[in-house]
Order: C-alpha cells, then structure tokens, then sequence
C-alpha cells in the first residue's frame, strides 16, 4: 500500500471532503500560501480557492465564533488553530458557546476545531501542552486524537461529517511521520477504539503521541517473553468504553499511558470505566498509570523527552506488574 | 540629530545593535547546523527598534517583550551569556533552560519575558503600569512591544482601553514589520494607520522610522517623560521589517526578493554606522569585538550545566 505523512492524510481527507460538499471551508492563520505552521494545508488554496481555504488575522476568539454562527447556518467550516494552547485564548468560544449551541437552540454545528497538540519539538511549555481531559470534561463536544494517517485521514473525513462540534488534536510530533493510506475512500466512526497490538498478558489503553511509544515498548518487550495488548482509544468522546472493559477482562492487567499531566488527566477516566464494571473482578493486579508529572513542559531537550512516559518508563512499570 | 549625542553614546548604541545582529545570525546558524531544537522568531533588520527603544529606558522600568524579543531582552540589558545559554537550554540561562527562545526573562533587570503567545503580554504589562500607579512609584514605566498582527487581538483592544482610562503609565511600542506571519498589513487589517488605532483610546501617539534608532531613542526618551508628567499611556508604532523569515520555518513564500532588498538597503545598522560616519577601522574593531561577545557566549553555552527534574519541580510553585 502506499505510504503518506500524517499531515498529508488529514490534509487528503479535508480536501475530498471539500471537493464534495461545497458547504465545507477551512480556515485558521497562514494556511494559505504559507501552508499552515505544519504545512497540513500546504497547496489546498492554489486547488480549493482563497474563498475556502481563507487566512485569519490572529483573532481566535473572532473567527472561533465565526465558525460557530457560519456552522449554525448551513456551512461546515474547518479551523486550523495553530497550537493547541491557543484555545486558552477563545476559551469562551469553545466552552460557553460551541459546546452550548445545540442545547441552547436545538441548532447543529457542525464544525471541526484542528490543532496541534502535545510536545516533542521543543517548543516550550506555552505550545505543547496536552489539554484533551479539559475538553473531554465539557459535554457538547466530541474529542478525536487520531495517532496513524491512517486513523488521521478516515476520523478528520468523520469529523468534518459529524453535526457537533469536533475538536480533533493532531500530535505534533507525528506531521512528517509515514503510514500507509489506502487510495480507496474510507471514514473511521468517531468514538471507535482500536486494537493496535493483540496481546495476553497486559493490556496498554493510550491514544494519541503515545500510541507510537507504546508500540515500541510492545515489541521490545514480546522479545523478552511478554505479551502486550495496545488498545489505541482515538477518540476520548465518544468513548469506547466497550473496548476498554473487553481488554482489561481479556488480560486482567491494565497500564493507562497518556501525554498529559497525569494528575486529574484522562487516564483517570479510563480506569474508572475499569472499575466500575465488572471488568474489575478480572483484575489481577492494580492499575497504573503514566503521563507528565505536575509541572509545565520544559524547553530543554533532553528534560523533554525524559519527562514524559518513555519506553524505559513503560517497560519498568510493565515489568513491576507481571 | 547626532551632533546632540557624544560618539561614545552612539557608539555604544551600534555595539548593542551589532550584538543584537550576531547573536541572532549566530543562532540562525546554530539552528540549521541542528546545534539548537525549537524553534526561534528573529529579528533581523529590526535592531533599531528593539535596541533604540530599550535604551531609552530607565533601569528600574519593566519591559514586556514579544516572541520576537532577543533585540528587545537583549537592548534591556539581559546578559548576552545567559539568553545564549537559554537558547541552549542550558541551567545558567535566563529561564533556567526551562523557556527557550519565547520565554527569556530577567525579573531583577525589569524584563518580564519575551512570551508565546501573542498580546497576552499588553495586559500584564498593564498590572505592572497599576503597580506603579498604585505604589506611586517615581520615575518608573512599563513598556509593552507589540506586532502589527497582534494588534487583531482582542486582548490588545482591551489592554490599550483599560490603560488609558485608568491613566496608566505605559509606553506601548508597535513595532510595525509589515507582516502578520505571512500576511501583509493591509490583509489583515482594513485601516493600516496604526497610528489611528490610539484615537479611540484618546491615547497620545506617535509614528516612528523604526529603522533609525535614534529616532526610535528620541521618541521612545520623549515619550517616557509626556508618560510621567501627564498620567497617561502613550503608543509608538515604529515601522520596520524583518529581513529574516517568520521562523525556523519558512520559505519567504508570501514576499518577494526585491522587497527584501530594499529594505536590505534601509538596514538600521548600516544607516547608523552612516550617522556616526565611522571609519573602515573603527566599524572592524567593533566588529571583532562583538564577534569575540558572541564567541564567549557561545562557549559559555556550550559549558554550561543541564537543568534537571528537581528544578523544574522546584519552580511551579512559590514557596
Ligand atoms: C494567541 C496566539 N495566536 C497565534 C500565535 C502564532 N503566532 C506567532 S507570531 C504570529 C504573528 C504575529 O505577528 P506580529 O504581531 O505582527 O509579530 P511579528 O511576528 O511580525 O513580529 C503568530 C500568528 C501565537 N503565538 N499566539
Ligand atoms: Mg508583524
């Protein structure tokens, strides 16, 4: 099959949606010719026309709301918000208005918020932050974290589709990252869990940048005798709660892995879905997780990487639980 | 102009502008040599406003600088060696090694941080101005810098409003380089008369040639002082240009080689170096003496302990 970057596949899955449906725009700062900070929309304005793939001033808060009231009234726009952190910025937009729409008026909006989150590229702790459990936490919105192309290009074209307001958080680190895409035309359902590794012995619930860590420490550690199941959530709302409980009954182990700070994170989630079902009597040790400790992100770049769950990390506390 | 000054003081203000100019080729190199990681905004070709505005000021005043703010720490007085080593992520730099390019402060020379996101830094700048106010604290402003895109945040609206009708003292400096990333002013904006922008904030204001620094001292000088003797906020918008890209990342897609060249040739250390009328000698002796500033630094850097956990834990709370 042929192989493209994770940008290029949420960039591939955005344009079909737009040569589709003429309702759907996108727009956000310096994705035209500049072809966004990441270059996701590199060559859409030169197909798609200035007048759908459309620069804003830096003023969040101005066109997050216009994206709400454009979505309210038959358009399905697209926001590119540059940094995740960015959103603390259109806080109101997002929380009190986006989220709020259909509750208050009975209306859809149907609009997509991209951007890009976690670390991994130096960029300090005012533009890598993970903020997924603070959006998970506000009912109105859906939450995607897709961690292949392949996830990235089938769960954008569902974002677009979807009638509620989708943040959708790219993992920064992944944009240059290659995985195979199918040319065929396909959509992933939001709120789908994936089973990225079949394993018996323990069993890795994660999503988003750690997906690709977790793996790693799979394969390392089925050299010395363990079997580790990965079960890749996707998406935090909807939640495949399902998946999650199957896994933890079928190997009875549970590590919760996530980029966030792990205080008040969403792995606490994750393990009380575990808990409250009868998943729990499967349980033959506790359930742990990793994520950052609680501080900001630091600049420096070996303290970067060690400060988040590493593969020694993992493998330590896998080991710790067998 | 310059018959007002001593050539020692004028000098001086090219060294600072010439320090400014090689720390920033300097990293620019460190960057594509993959030496530093991150990612950095320079400012090359904006040297005369950063540096002629920061040397107008007083030591005890604050400045808030932007993501574009090496010319601007640096012209405040932060100490080369350590933004150097900050830039390499090192414990002796400004922020510890914990900031990185967008994030160097120096708390005891009054400069609260360049910072990452765009126009937060107006209304803290504003919380230091009601210190001031409030401690009636003499001879002391703020001073917060700016860009021509942040001046489409809402947060600048505010700021600007609650600065003038509580009658801060606040000096905030547009500096105007044309471009919001990759867009032009008039882009992003209907009415590019910055200037105009103070109008509805009955602001005092005044349009500077942000490529002539003493220019930019002068005003920046006179302004402090309207700021001190009448109670009120003042705004500057100096017009500049950024020779170099937007970041680590770009392509110059979005501008064309003539511009870049005519400003080229309105560079603002070249057009001092006009003024002073420095000799061949004169202009290697400085040279090699900013060269040898940036070298230390460097090495400096490059010697220079990692942070490590404990201080990063150390640092989230107030003990
Ligand atoms: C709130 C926020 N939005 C967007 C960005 C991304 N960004 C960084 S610099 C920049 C352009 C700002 O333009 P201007 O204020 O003119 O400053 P310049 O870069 O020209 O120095 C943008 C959009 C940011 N850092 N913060
Ligand atoms: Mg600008």
């Amino acid at each position: 099959m042929r192989k493209i970057t994770y940008a290029n596949a949420i960039k591939e899955g955005i344009s079909e949606e737009m040569r589709k449906d003429n309702s759907v725009f996108i727009m956000g700062e310096d994705i035209g010719v500049y072809g966004g900070a990441f270059g996701v929309t590199k060559g859409m304005i030169e197909e798609l026309s200035k007048e759908r793939v459309i620069d804003t001033p830096v003023s969040e808060t101005a066109f997050m709301g216009l994206a709400i009231g454009s979505a309210m009234t038959g358009l399905k726009p697209i926001v590119e918000l540059m940094f995740s952190d960015f959103m603390a910025v259109c806080y109101d937009q997002i929380i009190n208005q986006a989220a709020k729409m259909h509750f208050a008026f009975n209306k859809k909006v149907p609009m997509v918020i991209r951007t890009a989150s976690g670390a991994g590229t130096g960029a300090s702790f005012q533009h890598s932050q993970s903020l997924e459990q603070m959006y998970a936490n506000v009912p109105g919105l859906k939450v995607v974290m897709p961690a292949t192309p392949y996830d990235a290009k089938g769960l954008i074209k569902s974002a677009i589709k979807d009638d509620n307001p989708v943040v959708f958080l790219e993992s920064k680190e992944f944009y240059n990252d290659e995985g195979e895409v199918p040319l065929e035309e396909y959509y992933i359902p939001l709120g789908k869990a994936d089973l990225k590794r079949e394993g018996k012995d323990i069993s890795i619930i994660t999503y988003g940048r750690m997906v690709k860590t977790v793996l790693e420490t799979a394969n390392q550690l089925e050299k010395e005798g363990i079997s580790v199941e990965v079960l890749d959530l996707r998406s935090l709302v909807p939640l495949d709660t399902d998946a999650i409980i199957e896994t933890a009954k079928k190997t009875g182990r549970v590590l919760i892995v996530h980029e966030a700070v792990k205080f008040a994170g969403f792995g606490g989630e994750i393990l009380s879905t575990i808990v409250e079902s009868d998943a729990f009597n499967y349980l033959k040790t506790n359930i742990k997780r990793l994520g950052l400790g609680y501080h900001p992100i630091p600049f420096n770049k070996s303290l970067e990487k060690e400060v988040f769950p590493t593969i020694e990390k993992i493998t330590k506390q896998v080991k710790e639980m067998m | 102009m310059k018959n007002k000054y001593d050539k020692d003081f004028l000098i001086y203000l090219l060294e600072k502008m010439m320090v400014v100019r090689k720390f920033e080729e300097k990293i620019q190199a460190l960057f594509s040599d993959g030496v530093l990681h991150g990612t950095t905004h320079l400012g090359i070709g904006e040297e005369g406003t950063a540096v002629g505005a920061t040397m107008a000021l007083e030591n005890q005043d604050y400045i808030f600088a932007t993501h574009r703010g090496h010319g601007q720490v640096i012209g405040k007085g932060a100490d080369v060696n350590a933004v150097m080593a900050e830039m390499f992520g090192k414990k002796t730099g400004v922020s510890l090694g914990l900031g990185g390019s967008m994030h160097l402060a120096d708390i005891e020379k009054g400069i609260f941080g360049t910072n990452g996101i765009v126009g937060a830094n107006l209304a803290i700048a504003c919380g230091t101005a009601f210190s001031i106010k409030t401690k009636k604290e003499k001879d002391k402003i703020a001073v917060a810098f700016f860009g021509d895109g942040a001046t489409n945040e809402g947060v600048v609206h505010e700021s600007m409003n609650i600065a003038s009708v509580w009658n801060l003292p606040i000096l905030f400096v547009l500096v105007n380089n044309g471009y919001s990333v990759s867009k032009k002013l008039f882009e992003m904006t209907k009415n590019t008369n910055l200037l105009e922008r103070a109008k509805i904030y009955d602001m005092k204001a005044y349009e500077v040639d942000g490529n002539n620094a003493l220019e930019v001292f002068e005003t920046v000088k006179k302004a402090r002082e309207e700021i001190l003797k009448e109670n009120a906020p003042i705004l500057i918008v100096a017009n500049t240009y950024r020779l170099s890209g937007h970041s680590k990342s770009d392509n110059n897609l979005y501008r064309n080689q003539e511009e870049i060249e005519k400003w080229q040739n309105k560079d603002p250390i070249k057009a001092l170096i006009g003024v002073i009328g420095c000799s061949k000698d004169e202009i290697v002796a400085l040279e090699n003496n900013v060269d040898n500033i940036i070298k230390e630094a460097v090495d400096f850097a490059k010697n220079s302990p990692e942070p490590t956990i404990e201080d990063i834990l150390d640092r989230v709370y107030a003990k």
